[in-house]
């Protein structure tokens, strides 16, 4: 019943962004390592340790480790995200459209045409769908997370190439420096903040396609009892019954509520960015114009700026 | 994500929880998600495959099952149980808003080494002031949920028993049909089980409302009851 994080896959050939804070590191590890494996974000996979497998566990704690550089926004749109859908995918709607197929009934006895009727009415099933979903709305984060490890792995060079031309310092002076870096939160702000803002556009945009494809798909969010099919090899029009349509109905309804819901945070998260980015910007303009002003007091701030 | 992890994650809270909560917490670990996943969730594995109607005729048991279960009572209980977990993270977000003030705090009056940072992380936060009102409220919202899930259960099942045969017309059906529920007495024996845990949690609830109240009041009589102590001795200090 226990599921025990994956391992963090340790540093075998990418020298470059070793040392550097696991949580941050983990994800860009699990994007871009290619030990052995394939390439791309399911090659977590340790000789040694089967239980590595990509899964909604594994998904989570990357997420998690990204998360400590989001806005609170993020944070509580994370807890929805995982406890409102993946959770609610996992152990509620995956068994309702356990049965999809082999309880899809048609009303005649000539092979093939159920499963042709079947395909016909489900192109892509919801369960499907939804997963594709969640994975396409998670990754943005990973951009974020990246980002803050580029940063981290050229302030941490910056650091050891001072420290090297400074001649001598002390092992366990660097090795301060070296953990505060790795465990400092960067303030949203400059291209961590376009990187982010560019990250809450793509998770709006994959929210909204997504939700707007399963509509199209389906012709709306209800799911029918009955459908009528007369695809080649149905002999004439029959009727084909769909299992459970109320019980599909009302988690189709749930899921694409929690959806909004998701959205709804994730503009408010932008807004909130866009609004704060305009005060920063105002305060910064307010503070030059008193400077310029003032020149004794200029020479004085810009000594103290510089410091 | 399964119930495994969402454990991990509500458990965390429970640092901050009253000793009532506690025991809440385990009663819904323990008699609900875990009779949930190992028992009922067998119980009612076969609920369609085993529903058979008196016919022939193709579409007619999907038809009919539909018609008396538009909901599966394990899709409402999962439903029920994250629902009802959910208030708990209330609590911890507003911890965690408080510790990161606390450290804010920290910082500014020049205690920022490391000792003072982690004893941040580690102390127990009290249950008092703006803390005691999002508790109680998340308690409010637990009880109405646990109430809500309650009266829709007893509005799709009407009573809580689990009948053996159903009737129905709906089409395909060529007439009334006789359909038979599989396992109804092992499901009522369930049903009834997990609405009793249902009531207990909810007198849990009640009780920790009523504990968290009771406490205030008697907190706030002392400190009344100190100040006007406190006013009456200099009041007489200052006569002689």
């Amino acid at each position: 019943m226990f599921v025990s994080p994956p391992a963090v896959p340790e540093s075998g050939s990418h020298s470059d962004f070793s040392g550097v804070g696991a949580d941050v590191t983990a994800s860009c590890r699990c994007l871009i390592s290619c030990s052995g494996g394939p390439c791309g974000i399911f090659s977590c996979r340790q000789p040694d340790s089967p239980d590595t497998r990509m899964s909604w566990p594994a998904l989570y704690n990357q997420l998690v480790g990204a998360n400590r550089h989001s806005t609170s926004l993020g944070k509580i749109w994370l807890s929805v995200l995982f406890i409102f859908r993946v959770m609610v995918l996992v152990v509620a709607a995956e068994s309702v459209w356990g049965d999809e197929q082999s309880d899809f009934t048609c009303n005649t006895l000539q092979p093939g045409c159920e499963n042709v009727c079947y395909d016909q009415f489900f192109p892509v099933s919801h369960i499907r769908l939804w997963c594709l979903q969640l994975v396409f709305v998670s990754t943005p984060t990973l951009m974020v997370a990246m980002y803050v490890a580029y940063r981290n792995h050229r302030d941490k060079k910056r650091l050891l190439q001072g420290s090297g031309r400074a001649g001598f310092l002390s092992n366990k002076g660097q090795d301060g420096e070296l953990e505060t870096l790795k465990k400092r939160r960067l303030p949203i702000a400059g291209a961590l903040w376009w990187t982010y803002a560019c990250s809450l556009v793509f998770r709006l945009l994959f929210e909204g396609g997504f939700m707007y494809a399963l509509y199209v798909v389906y012709d709306g969010f209800q799911m029918p009892r009955l459908v009528q099919c007369d695809q080649w090899p149905c002999p004439n029009l029959v009727d084909c019954f769909i299992s459970r349509p109320t019980e599909k109905t009302i988690f189709t309804v749930f899921m694409a509520t929690a959806s909004s819901i998701c959205m709804v945070l994730n503009m408010a998260e932008l807004a909130y960015l866009v609004a704060k980015a305009i005060t920063r910007g105002l305060c910064g303009q307010k503070e030059r114009k008193a400077s310029s002003r003032n020149p004794a007091e200029r020479g004085f701030r810009i000594r103290t700026t510089r410091s | 994500m399964n119930w495994a992890s969402f454990y991990a994650v509500i458990s965390g809270v429970n640092r901050h929880s009253t000793g009532i909560g506690r025991i809440w917490l385990s009663v819904l670990f323990i008699f609900r998600i875990l009779v949930l996943v190992v028992a009922a969730e067998s119980v009612w594995g076969d609920e369609k495959s085993g529903f058979t109607c008196n016919t022939q005729q193709p579409g007619c048991n999907s038809v009919c099952y539909d018609h008396f279960f538009p909901i599966s009572h394990i899709r409402l209980w999962a439903l029920q149980l994250i629902l009802v977990s959910t208030p708990a993270l209330l609590v911890a977000m507003h911890v965690a808003h408080r510790r990161h003030v606390d450290k804010r705090l920290y910082k500014l009056s020049g205690r920022s080494n490391p000792k003072d940072l982690e004893q941040i992380k580690t102390q127990k936060m009290k249950i008092t002031g703006a803390l005691w009102w999002t508790y109680v409220i998340s308690l409010v919202f637990r009880i109405i949920f646990e109430v809500t899930f309650m009266y829709v259960f007893y509005m799709i099942y009407p009573g809580y028993k689990m009948i053996r045969l159903v009737k129905c017309d709906s089409y395909p059906c060529p007439n009334t049909v006789d359909c038979f529920v599989s396992r109804p007495t092992e499901k009522t024996v369930f049903t009834v089980f997990m609405l009793a845990v249902s009531g207990v949690c909810i007198l849990l609830n009640i009780a920790e409302v009523v504990f968290l109240v009771g406490k205030a009041c008697s907190k706030h009589l002392n400190n009344a009851g100190d100040s006007t102590m406190g006013a009456w001795i200099q009041q007489k200090l200052c006569s002689y």
